[in-house]
């Protein structure tokens, strides 16, 4: 392997009375693809945005290619040619592919006076061919799909010349081809002598595309390995530091029964077509599909998010008219949005509120609310679900994903709705407080809560999953028991197109 | 695990409790507040007078009940445009119930209110229902609300004269009448009990929480159940009635519903509201911050005023303390980040 581009050693940094990094380390050899993992709150991040500028570090030393360095702002970074590409894509959208590239360093022709369109296309066009990219410069971002934009991502970042890059949870929003694309791409750039750093939770991919590993828990440095050298078992162990919650597969509980949700041709545009479904007391319904195949779209509109075209949904046997998100809670449905940021919770406000949202007329009387109810309710919360927390009083910004997805889980409990619908569970939370989730699901099931649970990890839907729906293009194609279920099956459902159902 | 979740637990919130969001803010407004009557004060021997205080208080009182009222609107995320002629239209209402159909005084202040929340309502639904965005919906109404003032009204101010007792509404003294010299104007009254109301309902009514929900993310709001449109077009309505309230004290303190005046009011409300650390971007602020803004404003016009600053300065001084007020919260905002 070549030489260390990126050394940082002894880093310290404190935030407010948290000791967020204890004398961390890190080195970054050209030409490697170096994985950086630990549960949310190990310290990752923060690591990253200290090489990156974003943050300043208290103490310790950066070497960049042999020499030390200081990295006061983003723009140093870039100039140093160290770049990050974040989990948020940082896109115009309404930009074509060569704007968002060339933004901020456009070409220009008549002396600075005009843009130079052409050439600016010229060169992204090289750029992308560099690449084996096959995508058009001047296609509009908004048009591409999230894979290709994160592309056009990575070709900023090479045009910009960066040695080094940084790739936060890029597989997150990627379905398995284009997974493959984007490994593709990150092998070229390795073979080009790039360094890359590669932050993800899932192991798999570690294993396959990574060089090293190096390990954080609890802003502590563990240990770097060679990813060949050694197992997932031990990565994780190191990680979490404790024992993780295994089960072989589901078990039904007694309480599985009758049918509390049906919904009956549900059809939507193009996203929704002909869906229909059962759901029974006491089951986690897994829905599986690639991305794109209509399961976020069929629970916002089981949850009157999005307005249906046509269909209709009977709850225990009822016909129901769900207008709008507070019909579905009144009915007992509660939603939880793949993107807690933006949909799940409110981030700047309290643990507390965050509980009570959905239930606040029961807190209130004549429209007073009760101020040490709503406390006593959520600290019975936090303390049902294991929420980690200095108190409720705690804004939901600082609190980790899992924590977080905790708060959503006991709005909906506190509010006793018992159809839930997750969207992405586990998304962005670390493989640790992942098995807390996942028992956290398989109790409610066992308490008698119907669960719709939508994943694209095909080993959560597995494993937690007592039926599992098989989504492809707005269609359901399968609809199957979970007893010895394989991967395979439920991909051969997932890519049966309308011509093969049809043949 | 837990163990070291709970050592870091208890001490952190114990300090963070004073650095509530919008306290150093508020502390902020408030001494400089202070630290402007400190400065006038010295400046002009006339300025610290009993006199004096009350007639800053007086002229805070029409623009400080139109701020509570966009406080609510503003911490939606939203911004009410129609607050000026809406104040207008309702003083011309309740001159109209009094003073040509004859109805007795509380007829007339009901017709006022009434009036203030139903442009409220209607903006509400256009905002919520409509989806038209708050600045145009509520310019929209602007529009709407000075043109009616002026057709009902005729376009000429409507008298009191036949009203008795109706100026005392907000000049009269019921502290003056109860501790003798203590002559503090009833509108001045009617402004801190309608900041005290307004902060409970902020604070401590399920319409307050929601609007903080609403305007700290109003998607996760909808999607947590929370009926987003009802509640907006209470909030909206909620604004109309400070707007209400508002009118009622400017028309008793003219004696007559003026219909031309009244634009610029909803200006100067909003620069209240912000001058007092609530975020145009919704989601935080508070009634206290509000209600000091409103004050900063007039200490500052009267106090220049005192000083012999013409007119037209004041105005641009307004303004640089509105620039100042909002950068100060982007510094705090960036460092709490």
């Amino acid at each position: 392997m070549n030489e260390a581009l990126v050394t940082m050693t002894g880093i310290e940094k404190h935030f407010a009375g948290v000791h967020a990094l204890k004398g961390c380390r890190f080195e970054l050899r050209s030409g490697e693809v170096h994985a950086l993992v630990g549960e949310n709150g190990a310290g990752k991040s923060t690591m990253m945005k200290i090489l990156t500028g974003v943050y300043q570090k208290d103490e310790g030393e950066i070497a960049y290619k042999g020499g030390p360095v200081q990295i006061a702002d983003t723009k140093a970074a870039q100039k140093l040619g160290i770049t990050m590409i974040h989990q948020e894509l940082n896109l115009a959208p309404d930009l074509t592919v060569a704007q968002n590239i060339f933004i901020g360093r456009e070409p220009r022709s008549f002396g600075g006076l005009f843009l130079n369109d052409k050439e600016m296309n010229r060169q992204t066009s090289k750029l992308l061919a560099q690449m084996n990219l096959d995508i058009e410069p001047t296609a509009l971002v908004s048009d591409l799909t999230v894979a290709k934009q994160q592309m056009v991502e990575i070709v900023k970042a090479i045009s910009y010349e960066s040695q080094a890059l940084i790739m936060d949870e890029p597989t997150a929003a990627l379905s398995d081809n284009e997974i493959e694309e984007l490994f593709a791409t990150i092998e070229k750039l390795r073979a080009e002598g790039v360094g890359i750093v590669y932050i993800s939770h899932r192991m798999a991919e570690l294993q396959r595309i990574s060089d090293r590993i190096t390990v954080m828990r609890d802003g502590a440095y563990i240990d770097t390995v060679l990813t060949r050298e050694t197992t997932v078992e031990r990565i994780i162990s190191m990680m979490v530091g404790r024992e993780l919650y295994h089960v072989e597969g589901p078990q039904l509980a007694d309480s599985y029964g009758e049918v509390v949700l049906e919904a009956r041709g549900l059809n939507r545009g193009r996203t929704i077509k002909d869906v229909s479904f059962k759901l029974r007391k006491g089951e986690i319904l897994g829905m599986a599909g690639l991305i794109g195949a209509g399961r976020t779209e069929v629970a916002r509109a089981i949850f009157g998010a999005d307005s249906l075209d046509s269909g209709e949904i009977l709850i225990r046997g009822k016909r129901v008219r769900i207008g709008a998100p507070h019909d579905a809670v009144r009915e007992g449905i509660g939603y939880l949005s793949e993107d807690r940021k933006r949909y799940g919770c409110l981030v700047d406000m309290d643990v507390k509120t965050n509980v009570a949202i959905a239930s606040l007329g029961r807190f209130a009387r004549f429209s007073w609310m009760s101020g040490s109810r709503i406390e006593r309710v959520s600290e019975d919360v936090v303390e049902r679900l294991k929420v980690k927390t200095p108190s409720v009083h705690q804004r939901l910004k600082n609190l980790s994903g899992g924590n977080q997805q905790k708060v959503i889980i006991g709005k909906w409990l506190t509010r006793d709705c018992d159809i839930l619908i997750f969207d992405e569970p586990t998304r962005g939370i670390d493989i640790g407080a992942k098995s807390e989730i996942y028992k956290l699901l398989d109790s409610l099931a066992a308490q008698g809560k119907s669960i719709i649970m939508i994943s694209s990890e095909l080993p959560e839907v597995l494993r937690l999953s007592h039926r599992v729906l098989v989504m492809c293009e707005g269609r359901v194609t399968a609809d199957l028991m979970n007893d010895g279920l394989t991967q395979e099956t439920i991909m051969h459902y997932a890519t049966q197109r309308e011509e093969a159902l049809h043949a | 695990m837990k163990k070291t979740s709970l050592a870091l637990g208890a001490a952190p919130t114990r300090q963070l409790s004073i650095f509530k969001p919008g306290w150093l803010q508020q502390f902020l407004a408030f001494g400089s507040l202070i630290a402007l009557v400190v400065i006038f004060s010295f400046a002009s021997e006339n300025f610290f007078k009993f006199s004096n205080i009350v007639g800053i208080l007086l002229s805070t009182a029409v623009t400080g009940v139109l701020a509570l009222g966009a406080t609510f609107v503003i911490i939606t995320g939203g911004i009410d445009l129609s607050v000026g002629t809406v104040m207008t239209l309702s003083a011309v209402m309740t001159g109209v119930s009094i003073s040509f159909w004859g109805t007795p005084i509380w007829v007339g202040l009901l017709v006022g209110v009434m009036t203030g929340a139903l442009c409220g309502l209607v903006s509400g639904y256009a905002v919520s229902k409509l989806n038209i965005p708050p600045f145009i919906a509520t310019l929209a109404m602007m529009m709407i609300a000075k043109g009616l003032a002026l057709v009902i009204s005729g376009t000429k101010p409507v008298y009191f004269t036949d009203a008795k007792g109706f100026t005392d509404i907000a000049l009269g003294s019921l502290l003056g009448d109860i501790i003798p010299g203590f002559t503090i104007p009833n509108a001045v009254l009617i402004f801190f009990a309608a900041a005290i109301i307004g902060s409970i309902v902020l604070t401590r009514t399920l319409v307050g929480r929601y609007n903080f929900a609403i305007g700290s993310n109003e998607e996760a709001a909808r999607l947590s159940g929370v009926n987003v449109n009802f509640w907006k077009i209470v909030i909206y309505t909620i604004a109309g009635v400070f707007t209400g309230i508002a009118g009622i004290l400017i028309a008793s303190r003219l004696n007559s519903a003026q219909p031309a005046l009244g634009q610029g009011y909803e200006l100067e409300a909003i620069a209240a509201v912000v001058i007092g650390g609530t975020s145009l971007s919704g989601g935080k602020g508070t009634i206290i911050g509000t209600v000091i803004g409103a004050l900063i404003m007039s200490v500052l016009t009267n106090g220049l005023r005192i000083l012999s600053v013409p007119q037209e300065w004041q105005t641009v001084v307004v303004g640089f303390v509105i620039f100042l007020a909002v950068y100060a919260d982007i510094l705090r905002r960036k460092k709490g980040a």
